[in-house]
């Protein structure tokens, strides 16, 4: 018990969401996984000690939506890259979309995934495979074989199942095993050729629009499916009012249907495409304040119980176009922590809640055992300083991750120390920090 | 929390003209009566003002265009600058070099201007955006969004035909939702102080709340029109048959298609305009746009010394240009 692969964690707040606990005490770690919490297990020597005093304790972020760009895009960012990055946010366990390429539909590409991240080793990488070959929306992959391999949950990516039939029968297919199925809702007829939320801004602006109902019409279309084939349906990136109060009536109606929404959305609005800014050309588009607000009391109602980052990378010059020619998506790991406490500074959510929704809230939605400190539980671990305020700086920022519109925003809370599986993969130093 | 406004330099001088939205009266009244000036150099034997000599400008094209880059090209010339025409869509981009790969390459050929056209709405924003200090960006069209200098020629068509805007009546008919001229057309006329801006056209041609553009909606022709003292005609596209907007060109003409009878709602001196170029019988009949009332080809001959004040404004030269009245 005093090999040298124990550490302690003493004098945080410690704050664990899905048991209940926030209050300061000791946390003591032995081969990766949480040993005790409150008084150590006698005999415990700990061969690192971190001193957490005046800072708060909670589970390694879990990110339902991050995309590594590998395999495929390795020139944008990698696995290596990516999970370095999460590691500095205080991120441990990372859900990858399958539209990789190849596309997560067979068990080799789940493998490969899965290999390279043990090798960086900084956080759990858990790959989401496609609901349909090549993602195409025609045949069904092969999800149980998918699932043997690792994959968590099942999806379309940004490809929403235009065929209603084979979406029924995906849904049928996932629900046989107890497949979870991530649907991003959007009819792509009423999208159309939109690249802003339809609205005054969009008409002022002459961007054809997306209106608000190609999302409700496909959560609407969904949850038929849903109630129809008893699949468990998680919604992916919400971003309208209407679709967030069809879903409280589902659930009301004790369908089992989650969702989630990006970080941004909670705090961007059309208002913030505003000339042109092309790092708010996002998927979905940023919608009205209306329906940022009906997102954030979705959210403190646990009605959305995930927040995510959708986090991009995209090549140096992806943004670098008129507004349409643009790629969508914004890099989002260094802001998941951020945007989420400044949700309670903004009276949202209060701080366990708020740290539920990245860390026990995802990880509950596909069933994974992550993202709470209990004994027994992995050792995956985020440590930081509430009271720090710190300027989101693009010359910090990787050069794959510059695609953001926090550039210049001002936070409070940073991370200090990230653990995954025991050991510490990220440590600020404190001398280096203003 | 608003930005600055990147069309004024730091002395609130117009350094490119973009749209319409955000600059206030003053400088489109400005802009008006810097074109008034020029109006003359056109009736001279020797058309030409030394006004931007040794300027180079370039006319950027990404969409085609006839009667908007010759006047563009016909005003930078009475100016006096050299013009480069490049016609891009048959060019270098679709080699695949980026736009601002494209920029880069013209600024080292020391362009001191560019009059941009693009399909995408906001390119003209990119490029002053991106562009080196000195150089000054007219935007000619710019997707859906904004086409300012067709609309301060309507703005200056009117303005000899009305003299005031205050007490107005302007009826823009047809499809407002895909058009930059109307987008920009609305601003104008609600920043001179039009009292009633209205537009006409079925919903699938207008903005899902087209009130906060600051107009009231009228779905019918004749009562859209009544007692207007201007009324603006937007040309149709034929694609929006396609695009399930409009069953067909018929039944628009049937329903918005202007006439001689059904003009007479409009006052007895209303104006009929129209940014060109016309479809006959579908936005409107021969014997209107031929009519006394068509100031469709004034519009064109005034689209010059329009282009002429904005070009001389926003390259810092105006105060001379007053002068060469």
């Amino acid at each position: 018990m005093n090999a040298p692969n124990s550490t302690s964690i003493l004098g945080g707040r410690l704050i664990d969401p899905a048991s209940g606990i926030d209050s300061v005490t000791d946390i003591f770690i032995h081969n990766g996984k949480i040993l005790a919490i409150g008084e150590p297990p006698e005999g415990f020597t700990a061969h690192h000690t971190i001193d957490a005093s005046g800072q708060i304790v909670c589970p390694g972020l879990v990110d339902l939506s991050a995309r590594m760009r590998e395999p495929g895009q390795e020139h944008i960012a990698t696995i290596a890259s990516e999970t370095a990055l999460a590691a500095r946010s205080g991120i441990t366990t990372l859900c990858c979309p399958p539209d990789t390429d190849p596309v997560i539909d067979t068990p080799a590409v789940v493998t490969l995934l899965l290999r390279r991240a043990k090798r960086s080793a900084r956080a759990r990488l858990l790959p989401i495979g496609a609901m349909t070959q090549q993602l195409a929306g025609e045949h069904l992959s092969e999800m149980v074989a998918l699932k043997r391999a690792g994959c968590v949950a099942m999806s379309n990516g940004y490809a929403p199942l235009a065929n209603t039939l084979v979406e029924r029968r995906a849904l049928e297919y996932a629900a046989t095993f107890g497949i979870t199925a991530i649907l991003r809702p959007e009819d792509r007829h009423l999208r159309n050729n939109g690249y802003a939320h339809e609205g005054p801004v969009s008409a002022r602006l002459g961007l054809p629009g997306i209106p608000e109902a190609a999302e409700s019409v496909a959560v609407a279309r969904d949850l038929a499916l849903a109630e129809h084939t008893g699949c468990r349906i998680h919604f992916h990136l919400l971003s309208s009012g209407t679709a967030a109060r069809m879903i409280e009536q589902a659930q009301q109606q004790r369908l089992q249907v989650s969702a989630n929404v990006a970080a941004h959305q909670l705090h961007l609005t059309e208002m913030d495409i505003e000339d042109f800014d092309s790092n708010c050309h996002l998927n979905p588009p940023l919608r009205s304040l209306a329906d940022r607000e009906a997102l954030r009391a979705a959210l403190a109602k646990g009605v959305i119980g995930a927040i995510c980052s959708d986090h991009q990378p995209l090549k140096a010059d992806a943004k670098e176009a008129p507004f349409p020619s643009t790629a969508t998506g914004m890099a989002g790991l260094q802001t998941l922590l951020p945007l989420t406490l400044k949700l309670v500074d903004e009276g949202v959510l209060g701080l366990s809640e708020a740290i539920a929704r990245i860390t026990c809230g995802p990880a509950d939605m596909l069933g994974l055992p992550y993202g709470r400190l209990q004994p027994g539980s992995s050792a995956d671990i985020c440590i930081f300083d509430p009271h720090r305020h710190w300027v989101l700086k693009r010359e910090e920022m990787p050069s794959s991750g510059r695609n953001t519109p926090f550039i210049g925003w001002e936070f409070q809370g940073q991370v200090t120390h990230t653990l995954f599986e025991g050991r510490i993969v990220f440590h600020s130093d404190s001398t280096t920090q203003a | 929390m608003s930005k600055p406004n990147i069309q004024l330099d730091s002395h609130g001088r117009l350094k490119h003209f973009l749209t319409i939205d955000g600059l206030k009266r003053e400088m489109l009244t400005e802009i008006l009566d810097t074109a008034e000036s020029f109006t003359g150099v056109s009736e001279r034997v020797v058309k030409k003002v030394p006004l931007l000599r040794g300027k180079t400008i370039c006319n950027l094209f990404f969409e085609n265009s006839t009667r908007t880059r010759t006047t563009f090209e016909v005003a930078a010339k009475r100016l006096s600058a050299d013009v480069l025409n490049l016609n891009v869509s048959t060019s270098s981009t679709t080699k695949g070099e980026t736009l601002l790969d494209t920029l880069r390459n013209l600024e080292a050929m020391h362009v001191d201007m560019f009059v941009i056209r693009h399909s995408d709405s906001g390119a003209a924003h990119f490029f002053a955006t991106h562009a080196a200090p000195h150089i000054s960006v007219i935007n000619a069209g710019d997707g859906q969004h904004a086409h300012p200098t067709q609309a301060m020629l309507d703005m200056f068509t009117i303005r000899r035909h009305k003299e005031e805007f205050t007490g107005l009546r302007v009826a823009i008919v047809g499809d407002v939702l895909h058009s930059r001229v109307a987008r920009s057309q609305i601003l104008a006329l609600n920043t001179l102080g039009t009292s009633e801006v209205r537009v006409i056209a079925p919903r699938t041609l207008l903005p899902p709340d087209p009130r906060t553009l600051g107009v009231h909606i009228f779905h019918d022709l004749e009562e859209g029109i009544r007692d207007v003292d201007v009324v603006i005609m937007l040309r149709l596209q034929k694609e929006r048959m396609t695009g399930a907007l409009l069953p067909s060109e018929h039944e628009y003409f049937q329903l918005y298609g202007l006439t001689e009878k059904r003009l007479k709602a409009a006052k007895p001196d209303a104006i009929v305009m129209h940014p060109g170029p016309i479809n006959r019988g579908v936005e409107m009949d021969s014997q209107v746009a031929d009519g006394p009332r068509s100031v469709i080809l004034q519009q064109v001959s005034f689209g010059i010394a329009v282009r002429m004040a904005v070009m001389s404004m926003t390259m810092g030269t105006q105060a001379q240009g007053a002068a060469a009245r």
